[in-house]
């Protein structure tokens, strides 16, 4: 898993061109995104900032597969995922895409070992395969003690770095995080975004974080604007923690 | 096979509300089971035993008797291909509570019918022996009799010429009934009449019941009429019917069991369909983050339709399952506390129908949640829209 995944030379990971988002409820039209251009380089780790309902959640489920623009175009690791089906498109995250989300979202019934199994379920895996790697991501993420624990006896922190370890078992392209610190203090949401940049720096993982928070934002090599659908300013970070 | 852990932990998700769940569908299906046992013992046959046999007793009684000359003239009707008589005994066994039928039977009885499976040598012995007597295999294991043992009865309406009441008899045979429907065969006690009408003091000379065999069972009904054509304006006339009309008739006293217990059974998973329907509603409305993160992770929509429907289907069989144990187990009991009069066992028939119905009540219990969560969109389940 320390293998970025390969991309056509000169041409970024994540190619984002004139995407706009429209939500239209009852009469009232809703757009979102106005024609979004951006590209993200494989080994990138991009923070999207803004302030809330700027669409920032928008994006990234875009990038990720999980919703697809109203125009423009996609391309991820060389193709096109804005004209996939439903079908195709969780085919598509499950081979490509690991998900943070800011409530962890683990199944509370399972323990953390079974958790992090779950996306290795989509694979042809042997069970035995899938124990092993996802005992290895608890080990990643510094949890290998509590495998056996179930999320509810798992503090927040830590139930968040079992969802990182479920994002990455599956060695996926791409990593991406909607405030996953947001509802973390601050000890363990600094330990949570030290291991993001640990797995960008070390094994190479492009990363691609919505936080509001801008201390969370200087873990990440770069940070982008959102306001209003429209991306305002691009500043490279200091690419250091604290 | 491996979604089985996600299947579980679905369930075990609210641990006290699948258990209750569970609970209340086993009760449900521990009520089919015994109900349907019930059910089936009341319901004649429909077995192809017996087609071709009537049964001739007193028009006057079931408990009036004829008398056994009548057994040449019956067999020279046309279209009778064998006659066989048998009369209720009416024994004590140790105690009025052992209740069993034992009934005393000419020695061509098992001729005609063949539902009684004797092992030849047993059959042999059966004849061979004046105080033979022979029962069915579950009449023996309730009193955990084996072969040679003296098995006495108690003569309450026939005294013994000997001056008793004790009538003792050899256990020579232990035959088994193979068709289910007739199971209840099993707890009788068969042996010669011979020995019971040189014994008797009351009665010599007489038979309860004829049991014929028809050479055509299409032309039944008519050689019934000859039959009793043949008595009319005697002493003791008789009434001539087929084997399933008898037992038919016997059914229809009781009531419309069938009828009663179905009614009961489609209120019970009628009540059921709500109540499991509700829980599984329910269950999915608290997982619907969950449900979205399987989607979000790459499970496609089928999977998660099929995930939904395999638990509920999981519940219902779960349940079912020990509910029809728990009527498997209670049933024995109920046929000791009547002591085998009400003869209810669990047929082969109500554990397939058993469990057609719980796969089936799962499936339509578990669709609507399945398809809501099938058409789950993720974006807005995740921000909790
Ligand atoms: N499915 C939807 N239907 C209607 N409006 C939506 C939908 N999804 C998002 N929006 C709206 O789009 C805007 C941007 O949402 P979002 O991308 O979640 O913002 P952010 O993550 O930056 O806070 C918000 O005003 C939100 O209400
Ligand atoms: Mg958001």
């Amino acid at each position: 898993m320390d293998v970025p995944a390969p991309t056509p030379i000169g041409e970024p990971l994540v190619m984002i061109r004139g995407v706009s988002k429209v939500y239209t409820r009852g009469r009232e039209r809703l757009e979102v995104l106005h024609g979004v251009d951006l590209d993200i380089p494989a080994g990138d780790f991009l923070a999207l900032m803004g302030p809330s309902g700027s669409g920032k959640s928008t994006l990234l489920n875009m990038i990720a597969g999980l919703d697809v623009p109203s125009a423009g175009t996609l391309h991820v690791a060389g193709q096109r995922i804005d004209r996939l089906s439903e079908t195709a498109l969780a085919r598509w995250r499950a081979a490509n895409v690991g998900f943070v989300f800011q409530f962890y979202n683990l199944l509370p019934a399972l323990s953390a070992q079974r958790n992090v199994e779950l996306p290795l379920l989509l694979t042809r895996l042997s069970a035995a395969r899938r124990r092993r790697n996802a005992a290895i991501a608890l080990r990643l993420v510094g949890l290998a003690d509590r495998a056996g624990h179930k999320p509810a006896e798992l503090s927040g922190g830590q139930q968040q770095r079992v969802a990182i370890a479920r994002a990455i078992v599956s060695d996926p392209t791409l990593l991406v995080c909607d405030e996953p610190t947001g509802d973390l203090d601050r000890h363990s949401a600094e330990e949570v975004l030290a291991l993001l940049q640990r797995l960008n720096r070390e094994h190479g993982k492009t990363m691609i974080m919505v936080t509001h928070d801008p201390k969370a934002a200087e873990f990440a090599k770069r940070v982008l604007h959102l306001d209003k659908g429209v991306l305002v300013e691009a500043s490279e970070a200091p690419a250091s923690g604290p | 096979m491996k979604y089985l852990p996600l299947v579980l932990a679905g369930l075990l998700r609210k641990k006290p509300r699948t258990l209750l769940t569970l609970l209340s569908v086993a009760a449900a299906f521990a009520l089919f089971g015994m109900l349907d046992a019930v059910r089936v013992a009341f319901t004649a046959p429909e077995t192809a035993t017996g087609i071709d046999r009537l049964i001739v007793s007193s028009r006057l009684s079931l408990t009036q008797t004829l008398p056994s000359s009548y057994l040449a003239r019956i067999a020279s009707v046309p279209g009778v291909a064998g006659v066989a008589h048998a009369d209720w005994f009416g024994g004590i066994y140790q105690d009025p509570k052992n209740f069993f039928p034992n009934i005393a039977v000419s020695d061509n009885y098992l001729t005609l019918h063949p539902e009684y499976e004797l092992p030849p040598a047993q059959q042999q012995a059966f004849l061979k022996t004046r105080t033979g007597a022979i029962v069915g295999a579950a009449l023996a294991e309730r009193f955990g009799w084996r072969l040679g043992d003296k098995i006495p009865l108690q003569g309450a309406l026939y005294p013994n010429k000997d001056g008793t009441d004790r009538w003792l008899l050899d256990l020579v045979g232990i035959y088994r009934v193979g068709d289910a429907q007739l199971r209840g065969l099993e707890r009788q006690l068969l042996f010669r009449y011979a020995y019971f009408d040189e014994g008797r003091t009351l009665g010599e000379g007489t038979v309860g019941w004829f049991t014929v065999r028809v050479a055509d069972p299409r032309q039944a009904d008519r050689v019934a009429q000859a039959i009793d054509r043949q008595f009319a304006n005697s002493a003791f006339e008789t009434t001539a019917r087929s084997e399933r009309d008898f037992q038919r008739s016997f059914a229809q006293q009781i009531g419309d069991i069938g009828l009663i217990v179905t009614a009961i059974m489609a209120a019970v998973f009628f009540t059921l369909l709500l109540l499991t329907g509700n829980t599984m509603a329910q269950a999915i409305r608290e997982r619907i983050p969950e449900l979205a993160v399987l989607k979000t992770i790459g499970f496609s929509n089928r999977a998660v339709l099929l995930l939904v429907m395999a638990e509920s289907v999981t519940l219902l069989v779960l349940g079912g399952l020990a509910g029809l144990v728990m009527a498997r187990l209670a049933l024995p009991v109920i046929s000791e506390a009547t002591s085998g009069q009400l003869d209810v066992v669990m047929a082969t028939r109500s554990w397939l129908l058993g469990g057609v119905l719980m796969v089936a009540i799962g499936l339509i219990v578990g669709l609507p949640p399945a398809l809501k969560a099938m058409r789950l969109r993720i974006v807005d389940a995740l921000a909790g829209r």
